[in-house]
């Protein structure tokens, strides 16, 4: 259990001349509750990219569980674990929820080419699909066409569907992004009750939403880490302040 | 899960199964009413709205309008009629290499269309239905040319008008059926979530353009087994059959019943071939009188004639 589940040493991601991640080294144990907070363009996404594969780093290496992984298309590492939500909510509009969670447990399987078959799940896919919609406090929605629910229901579905695919990791990208507030204390509870087995790294600009959520925070600042702390004094702390709690969306 | 999906009678619910059934007799009963001109058109009907659902399997549910459907069907019919009058094979056989070589065709369309969407996707298909237009144009040795090609294709047991129909209508139910059930597959739901989202689903692990090239290849299957009965129906190929109006009229038909809806082909098809004979009979400017239907459709009923009367009635339903 000591070994960590991710180790990036010295990964930049560059577009042209801009380096978008400029040689961060970060170490996650396994189960932990990882923050990553920044300002605006700090190169929190592209991380995730470089993470989960979107956009390979251009230099450095991506430990996963044991695998090197940095060369991996984002399946291969979703096949071993990772998954992902997007900060720009990316799902089926004109589908039920239930047939975008099938998508979603259906791309690493052979059944996606199933050209005749019935289109029903079968007893593990329905119970799989069960939990995560559960997990994710939506499931009641199941038969709900995504384009008529709410903005906030489809954040959670965002995660349901992360979710179903049962990751080791879990990459969270401001899930909480744009909501009312009380729609924000339904994600964080929606993260606080996830399986303490899955790791969690979540992208959060509401230090208050953030800090109450994780064991451990990374402050990015123009493409590198600039602090590693526990939540307890990264509000203190003076560089923190300077480049992220001065800014006028976060008085 | 749901009580309704315990009683499915091959994949349909009680109600689907009775209205297909219901549809289907009617259908069969047709000929002992109409005349045999009648019962001409009702076949042609038949053949073209198979046609319009292998593209709606397309349009409707992958996001992609294909515009070399018609080139994909008339090859069917060219290697038909070649066949069977040139190589003088057996029709039964002549039939399968048809469909073999339309779905040959589709592949290699596929091949080189499924890396584009939206416009570029319709004019990709566009120009590869001139090539095999040009190709029959000036093969003329094979083709025939201009003048096309004569041949007798029926069987011996399908000369009868009604005969015919009734096998053209055996053959619409189970190609309908096989279309319905690849539309509600897994796989199918696949080219739903590719029209829905494409950087969504290679995100999930799903190999996009494979998806689309498997989609293309089946469709094109179907549009053989049209072009196939066509050869059948017509005994007669020329480049007309290849042309563009054909992609067109194919896609109308789509259209007219309504994108999405699968079985609002047939409504379309009727609907353009009904029109067309009535038309032809006062004016020789048919493609006009279609362009001004399309336009009023375009206007008034865009989601189609099944589509607009499924949100009438939901209308109706809705109402207090
Ligand atoms: N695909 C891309 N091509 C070029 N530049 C990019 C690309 N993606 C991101 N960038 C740039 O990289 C920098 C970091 O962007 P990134 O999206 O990672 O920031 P972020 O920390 O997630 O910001 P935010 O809080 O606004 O989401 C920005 O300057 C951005 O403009
Ligand atoms: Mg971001």
């Amino acid at each position: 259990m000591s070994e960590p589940i991710l180790t990036l040493s010295d990964v930049t991601v560059a577009f042209d001349a801009l380096k978008a991640v400029d040689g961060v080294s970060l170490t996650v144990p396994r189960g932990q509750r990882r923050a990553i907070i920044g300002p605006n363009g700090a190169g929190k996404t592209t991380l995730f990219n470089a993470i989960a594969g979107a956009h390979p780093p251009t230099s450095g290496k991506v430990m996963f569980n044991g695998n090197d992984v940095s060369e991996l298309p984002p399946h291969r590492r979703a096949r071993l674990g990772i998954s992902r939500t997007f900060q720009i909510t990316n799902l089926f509009p004109t589908l039920s929820v239930q047939d975008n969670m099938m998508l979603a447990l259906r791309g690493l399987k052979p059944k996606k080419f199933s050209l005749f078959g019935a289109p029903d799940p079968d007893e593990a896919e329905a119970a799989r699909i069960g939990s995560a919609l559960k997990a994710a406090r939506i499931a009641e929605r199941a038969d709900v066409i995504v384009k008529e629910m709410s903005y906030g229901e489809q954040r959670q579905l965002e995660i349901a569907i992360a979710l179903v695919t049962t990751p080791t990791m879990l990459l969270l990208d401001e899930p909480a992004a744009g909501l009312s507030p009380s729609e924000r204390s339904m994600i964080a509870e929606v993260i606080r009750s996830l399986d303490p087995a899955i790791t969690v790294i979540l992208i959060e600009h509401d230090m208050d939403l953030a800090l109450g959520l994780v064991d451990h925070v990374t402050c990015m600042f123009e493409g590198r880490v600039l602090v590693e702390e526990p939540p307890e004094g990264i509000r203190r702390n003076a560089k923190v302040q300077e480049v992220y709690l001065g800014k006028p969306r976060h008085a | 899960m749901t009580p309704a999906s315990k009683s499915r009678i091959l994949g349909m619910t009680a109600r689907g199964a009775t209205t297909a059934a219901a549809i289907l007799i009617v259908a069969a009963l047709l000929p002992l009413g109409l005349s045999s001109y009648q019962v001409g058109l009702a076949t042609e009907i038949l053949i073209f709205g198979i046609l319009a659902m292998s593209i709606d399997i397309l349009a409707g549910f992958a996001g992609r309008t294909s515009l070399g459907h018609g080139a994909i069907f008339g090859v069917s019919t060219y290697v038909v009629v070649y066949m069977t009058s040139q190589a003088e094979m057996s029709p039964w056989l002549a039939l399968l290499l048809g469909i073999a070589a339309a779905t040959v065709v589709a592949a290699v369309f596929a091949l080189l269309a499924v890396r584009t969407s939206g416009v570029y996707f319709l004019l990709l298909t566009l120009a590869l239905g001139m090539i095999i237009w040009g190709v029959c144009l000036r093969w003329t040795q094979v083709t025939g040319g201009e003048n096309g090609m004569r041949g007798d294709v029926r069987p011996a047991i399908l000369v009868g008008q009604s005969a015919f129909y009734w096998a053209v209508l055996a053959c619409a139910a189970v190609v309908s059926y096989a279309m319905w059930r690849f539309v509600c597959s897994p796989f199918g739901l696949t080219l739903r979530g590719i029209r829905d989202s494409e950087s969504r689903m290679r995100s999930l692990g799903y190999n996009v353009p494979l998806h689309l090239f498997i989609g293309f290849s089946v469709s094109g299957v179907f549009a053989g087994i049209a072009g196939a009965l066509y050869a059948m129906f017509n005994n007669f190929v020329s480049p007309s059959t290849v042309a563009l109006a054909q992609s067109v009229e194919g896609v109308l038909m789509m259209i007219a019943g309504g994108v999405g809806t699968l079985f609002g082909a047939f409504v379309g098809a009727a609907a353009i071939i009904v029109l067309e004979n009535i038309v032809s009979s006062y004016t020789q400017r048919w493609l006009m009188v279609l362009g001004i239907t399309f336009v009023l459709i375009m206007i008034f009923a865009p989601e189609g004639i099944i589509g607009k009367l499924r949100a009438i009635f939901s209308r109706k339903a809705k109402a207090p």
